[in-house]
């Protein structure tokens, strides 16, 4: 038959994490089609449309879809959901939201962040803090699977999909959007950054994260943290990479004042390459670092930015 | 209002697991087993609701193996009210869950159900909204700050970019993220209370429902590991090893 992605953005943005899910999607039914629910959102749609591998786009614009709310979206992923033999979504906060009451209605167990398509009915998944690898089978019927964006390349911007306006569902009218406060900054998305440079406790404080800022704009960096970071209140809570955090893998993940426990390493132990500032040469961080140095940290990353400096970054 | 917070056993989150050499699944002999850690923030946040005269009647539920009673024990010794204990041996997938906790929330019927966000050990993050859908209730997901009126819950959840806010009507169900709050540790003479605490013995059949898992497990293996590398002596050595192999 074919399956149905559905599109992660922000009503003007499509966002890479949808171009890597089609990848997922093409390994499991095609056609692919792509689902952009929002509001105002065509610059989202003409994107999605580019996407190699994508036959069309469907596009719901509708204010009860503005900010992916579970109810509404559950209702219109279950509207289209008859035409579709897999149905998935990136594994983001979003698509963790309403993937599975989708599942649930449809009667289907949902495949979560999956890292691999082995065959059409056969997928990898992590289980564990990523510390086992399940291949699991699912049985005859509907797929719905979420995607661990990390684990697959993105579906390039070469195509020409058709792009199909379609109904709103009724809004259930139980839930109701009500605010968001949003972290800004110039600096790449954690999650799509190449380079990613995260504080741990080690840090000390809110305020000292600036000098891993300054670092992470020598090298044009995303900036991340550990959940003890997060607690203490340094940074916001999006910063968090780990189990129950955000999953990375650039090309160079950058951990200071990290000790590197199982649920942080979860979050980032696929990157290219690792390095690890820690002044405790035991930390479990270094079983893994390509790169260790045993230092402290207020010594080390201002050295780092120095020697940035005098090479020219 | 009564509510109700499903709370599962699972590997204690300190315990590096180890996967069987016959690829079946991870090893769970002598193993120390605990409460999900969201699921203690779950049982926390309800007996909160408890003390600011929110709520009524907390009912701690577990599918699971007998000693998950053990689990129970332990919400009802943070201060849970009673417990009921869904016996089943073996993997229960979410949604078999979900159905046994719908058929107890139409018994039930709590004006709330608080779970975890995640459980530790399949990293699944599905079953609450799985019941919400199978119940037709809204949901408030990873529960950053949590309010209550009578016919209504505002919910702060924690999102990849930043925080959002959601008003659901009651019932609803609400998970749990990390930042909700600080759960407690039972003190001891609530230990002794909650062991004449009553916890209800059932099964998945008193509910209609078939635990028969649908996922077919055909292996369970270790990840790539990974290898330590070399150490350097200062933070201009490590720019330059990292420039020298095109890292940066
Ligand atoms: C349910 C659950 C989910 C979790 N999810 C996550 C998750 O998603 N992500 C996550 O990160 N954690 C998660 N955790 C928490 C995890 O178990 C650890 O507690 C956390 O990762 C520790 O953070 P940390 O390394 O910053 O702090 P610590 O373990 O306290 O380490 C701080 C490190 O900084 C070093 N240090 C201190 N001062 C300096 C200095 N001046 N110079 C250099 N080094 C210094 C110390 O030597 C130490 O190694 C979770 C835990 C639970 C129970
Ligand atoms: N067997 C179980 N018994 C009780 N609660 C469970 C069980 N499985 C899952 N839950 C609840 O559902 C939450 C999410 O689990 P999961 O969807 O498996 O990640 C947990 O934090 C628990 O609150």
């Amino acid at each position: 038959m074919a399956s149905l992605v559905v599109a992660e953005h922000d009503n003007r943005t499509l966002k890479d994490s949808t171009a890597k899910t089609v990848t997922a999607a093409a390994q499991i039914s095609t056609p692919v089609h792509v689902l952009v629910a929002g509001q105002n959102c065509d610059a989202v749609a003409q994107a999605a449309a580019k996407l190699a591998g994508v036959e069309k786009v469907l596009v719901a614009d509708d204010a009860q879809y503005a900010h992916m709310v579970a109810e509404p979206m559950e209702a219109l992923i279950l509207s289209l959901a008859d035409k579709y033999d897999a149905i998935l979504a990136p594994a983001t906060t979003n698509g963790k939201n309403y993937l599975p009451r989708v599942a649930a209605r449809l009667d289907v167990p949902q495949i979560s962040e999956i890292l691999k398509v082995v065959s059409p009915d056969t997928f990898e998944r992590p289980i564990y803090a990523g510390n086992a690898i399940q291949t699991v089978q699912a049985p005859a019927g509907k797929k719905v699977i979420t995607v661990r964006t990390t684990a697959f390349k993105a579906a390039g911007a070469t195509g020409n999909a058709a792009i199909e306006k379609i109904a709103a569902a009724a809004d259930p009218g139980i839930s109701k959007f009500a605010g968001e406060e949003l972290s800004k900054s110039e600096r790449p998305e954690l999650t799509s950054a190449k380079i990613v440079v995260s504080g741990g406790r080690g840090m000390g404080s809110g305020e000292n994260f600036k000098l891993l800022e300054q670092l992470a704009d020598k090298l044009h960096a995303a900036v991340g943290a550990s959940r003890a970071a997060v607690d203490a209140g340094f940074v916001p809570n999006d910063y968090q990479v780990g189990q129950t955090g955000k999953v990375v893998a650039p090309e160079l993940y950058i951990a200071v004042g990290i000790s590197g426990a199982i649920q942080h390493l979860a979050g980032m132990k696929d990157s290219k390459v690792i390095a690890a500032i820690n002044k405790d040469e035991e930390a479990p961080i270094f079983q893994i670092a390509d790169f260790g140095l045993v230092a402290d940290l207020f010594k080390a990353v201002p050295e780092m930015v120095q020697e940035l400096t005098r090479l020219g970054y | 209002m009564k509510v109700l917070v499903p709370v599962k056993r699972v590997i204690d989150f300190n315990v590096k697991v180890r996967v069987k050499a016959d690829q079946t699944g991870v090893d769970l002999a002598n193993v120390k087993m605990s409460m999900n850690p969201f699921d203690e923030i779950a049982v926390e946040e309800a007996i909160r609701l408890k003390e600011k005269g929110k709520a009524g009647e907390i009912i701690a539920v577990s599918i699971g193996p007998a000693q998950a009673s053990e689990t129970i024990r332990t919400a009802l010794a943070m201060g849970a009210d009673r417990g009921i204990l869904v016996k089943a041996d073996g993997d229960v997938e979410p949604l078999a869950v979900a159905k046994i906790l719908k058929a107890i929330c139409e018994a039930e019927k709590p004006g709330l159900v608080i779970l975890g966000k995640q459980a530790i050990d399949d990293d699944s993050n599905q079953t609450g909204q799985m019941l919400a859908a199978l119940l037709g209730w809204p949901q408030g997901t990873f529960a950053h700050k949590l309010d209550i009126t009578d016919s209504a819950a505002t919910v702060e959840r924690e999102i990849d970019g930043g925080l959002q806010t959601v008003e659901i009507k009651l019932p609803a169900i609400v998970t749990t993220d990390l930042r909700l709050n600080e759960p407690r540790y039972a003190s001891l003479p609530n230990i002794m209370k909650a062991k004449k605490k009553p916890i209800d013995e059932k099964t998945p059949a008193d509910y209609g429902v078939d635990v028969t898992p649908r996922l077919k497990v055909l292996k369970v293996t270790e990840p790539p590991k990974r290898q330590a590398g070399v150490k350097v002596k200062s933070g201009t050595e490590l720019v330059d090893k990292l420039k020298e192999i095109g890292a940066i």
